[in-house]
């Protein structure tokens, strides 16, 4: 309909007038191939990658891969069940260590912190979000790794080095707890003071009102940052790369190394160039991670909606 | 346990957790500042000096070829990424696209957001493999380009939807097309829209996934688009592990240099922020 007239009225005026209606097509169509761009570079990155992966697909079945733990490349002997226990016990470790941090300091960031305390700790926690996690990984060798290896291990009776899973979740869940504090602190401020007074009114305690009332009322978006906080664990590349040593076998104990998929590609890239085959394997652990990346994204978000729905106030 | 014993409790523990995140916030930029500043007081000229042919056996020379290459692959990849965040962004808002367009490119936008960076970089590495190329400055910048597109897309997007509509309905009402009211929109969403610029670039700069296979480790003083290149991320990466005391020193100086730029990135936001809250109507708000 706004096509109609503007042309309309290009037809009854020249000059300057038509100059700009120029201008709004062309910005017009230029923004168009703007917002389609958005969808369209996700589904290159889904097609190329698994048009690219297909040399591995056709030799082996997925099933066959997944659950075979020899990881031989040179050997065509190609295993993903190492890196995928690996990932899967670092990224649970990881939530186990930083999901109640993480909402313990939002729950002190939005309830209890106030004035200049609370601007004060909410710049130091987006100054952490800030730093680059190879900063994390570079300090870690230097503090966490020894204190591993040295004393946490032979604690619990393991002789390990100090690079491992346990390490490469502690610092991980440093990494993403800025991420998931600031989602859930985002959420617990969404709710209407209604919701505080109403309860403290009936003579609830603060942590009553917080646990009955605000915790539910913010579960949804609190929840779904949780899970987006576990995507980020599960694609972390440098930090698991610095600290877990890099050994493909299946991980017996919390300090034993091991791999990660991210870490497969990075410490197999050197021999990616000269294999098709290998070549065609590492990519195809870029599209697992993208898979299940996904999957988190659209589970985070039908939860959402789901616990809206039944957590309503 | 009585209820005002447990909420007692609670709070303690909230201070606790609180005071864990904030203490290793300080160590971590306490040491990199520490062990990092204390490198390039006594040593400023590896920050200029090319490394030398020997760099990682002998840690001849200094990283500047890390600097560089950091520099040339992250400003370009951020210019490229806000023109295409930004034009996304108006797309999305209603005048253009239909709201459901807009929920499911938004829905694209937030899988793209918590993709894992190192997809990103092996999606690159395959195009370089498809064309024949090599590893290059050139393949880094679109690497992190890709990166950052739905960081910026996503807080662009955020600031001009809590734009006030009133400058939209004022300069509709005044007979301006839809392109003169975008950029009226954009104008006043500014402070939200350079935030999100600046937040796509801290990333950029921080990251090492995307560029490793993409960009390369190269030790070498990047020559041009196609000569490959690195950046300070994967140099603290790379020289991390090294034996040698000298190149791990350097890391901690390149991570000082990082730390330094990153919180400029962050103060330089909050300062534009506020000046640019002139622009948005109804005074200043950050």
């Amino acid at each position: 309909m706004a096509e109609s007239t503007e042309s309309a009225e290009s037809n009854q005026t020249g000059g300057r007038f038509s100059k700009r209606l120029r201008r709004e097509r062309l910005s017009s169509a230029w923004f168009t191939v703007a917002g389609y761009f958005a969808i369209g570079i996700f589904v290159l990155i889904v097609v190329t990658m698994i048009y690219q992966s297909l040399p591995l697909l056709e030799e082996f079945s997925i099933a066959q891969m997944v659950s075979s733990s020899n990881w031989n490349p040179d050997q065509n002997e190609f295993g993903f069940l190492p890196a995928i226990v690996g990932t899967v016990y670092v990224s649970i470790l990881t939530m186990v260590m930083g999901t109640p941090i993480a909402i313990l300091t939002a729950i002190y960031l939005a309830e209890y912190a106030e004035g200049r305390m609370k601007t004060l700790v909410g710049s130091f926690i987006d100054v952490l979000a800030a730093i680059p996690s190879v900063i994390f990984g570079l300090v870690a060798l230097f503090a966490v790794v020894p204190f591993v290896g040295n004393h946490l291990a032979p604690a619990f009776g393991s002789s390990a080095t100090g690079q491992g899973i346990f390490t490469v979740s502690l610092v991980m869940s440093i990494i993403v707890t800025p991420f998931m504090i600031s989602l859930s602190v985002e959420s617990l401020e969404a709710l209407p003071d209604e919701l505080r007074e109403t309860s403290l009114g009936v003579g609830a305690t603060k942590w009553e009102t917080i646990r009955t009332v605000l915790l539910r009322a913010a579960g949804p978006g609190i929840f779904s940052a949780v899970l987006l906080g576990f995507g980020r664990v599960f694609g972390a590349t440098i930090v698991p790369a610095m600290l877990i040593g890099g050994q493909t076998h299946i991980p017996d104990s919390p300090f034993a190394t091991g791999q990660t998929l991210p870490t497969l590609i990075v410490n197999d890239f050197g021999e990616l160039m000269s294999l098709p085959l290998n070549q065609s394997a590492l990519i195809f652990v870029g599209v697992m991670l993208l898979v299940v990346v996904w999957l988190f994204n659209f589970s985070a978000m039908l939860i959402r909606r789901r616990l809206r729905r039944r957590w309503q106030y | 346990m009585d209820r005002y014993a447990k909420q007692r409790l609670i709070g303690l523990l909230a201070r606790g957790a609180t005071a864990i995140v904030v203490s290793v916030m300080v160590f971590v930029v306490g040491v990199t500042i520490y062990r990092g500043a204390r490198i390039l007081l006594t040593d400023p000229s590896i920050v200029v000096t090319p490394p030398g042919s020997q760099y990682t056996l002998q840690a001849e020379g200094g990283f500047l070829h890390a600097i560089v290459g950091s520099v040339f692959i992250v400003i370009p990849a951020t210019i490229v990424s806000t023109i295409l965040a930004i034009s996304t962004a108006i797309y999305l808002q209603s005048d253009y696209s239909s709201e459901r367009f807009s929920d499911l490119a938004n829905m694209f936008l937030n899988v793209l957001w918590g993709t894992p960076p190192i997809v990103y970089g092996v999606f690159v590495l395959t195009i370089i493999f498809t064309v024949g190329a090599r590893q290059s400055l050139l393949f880094g910048i679109i690497a992190i380009a890709i990166f950052q597109y739905p960081i910026m897309t996503r807080y662009t997007d955020e600031a001009l939807r809590s734009a006030p509509d009133t400058v939209k309905e004022a300069s509709y009402g005044l007979g301006s097309t839809r392109f003169e009211t975008a950029r009226m929109t954009v104008r006043s969403a500014l402070p939200g829209v350079i935030a999100g610029v600046i937040m796509g670039f801290a990333r950029g700069i921080g990251d090492a996934a995307t560029v490793l296979f993409t960009a390369g480790r190269s030790t070498n003083m990047p020559g041009g688009p196609m000569d490959g290149a690195t950046t300070l991320p994967i140099l603290i990466y790379e020289n991390a592990t090294s034996p040698n005391d000298e190149l791990v020193a350097q890391a901690y100086a390149a991570s000082f240099l990082l730390i330094v730029v990153v919180l400029a990135l962050i103060a330089i936001s909050k300062v534009l922020a506020g000046r640019f809250a002139r622009y948005t109507p109804g005074g200043r708000h950050s």
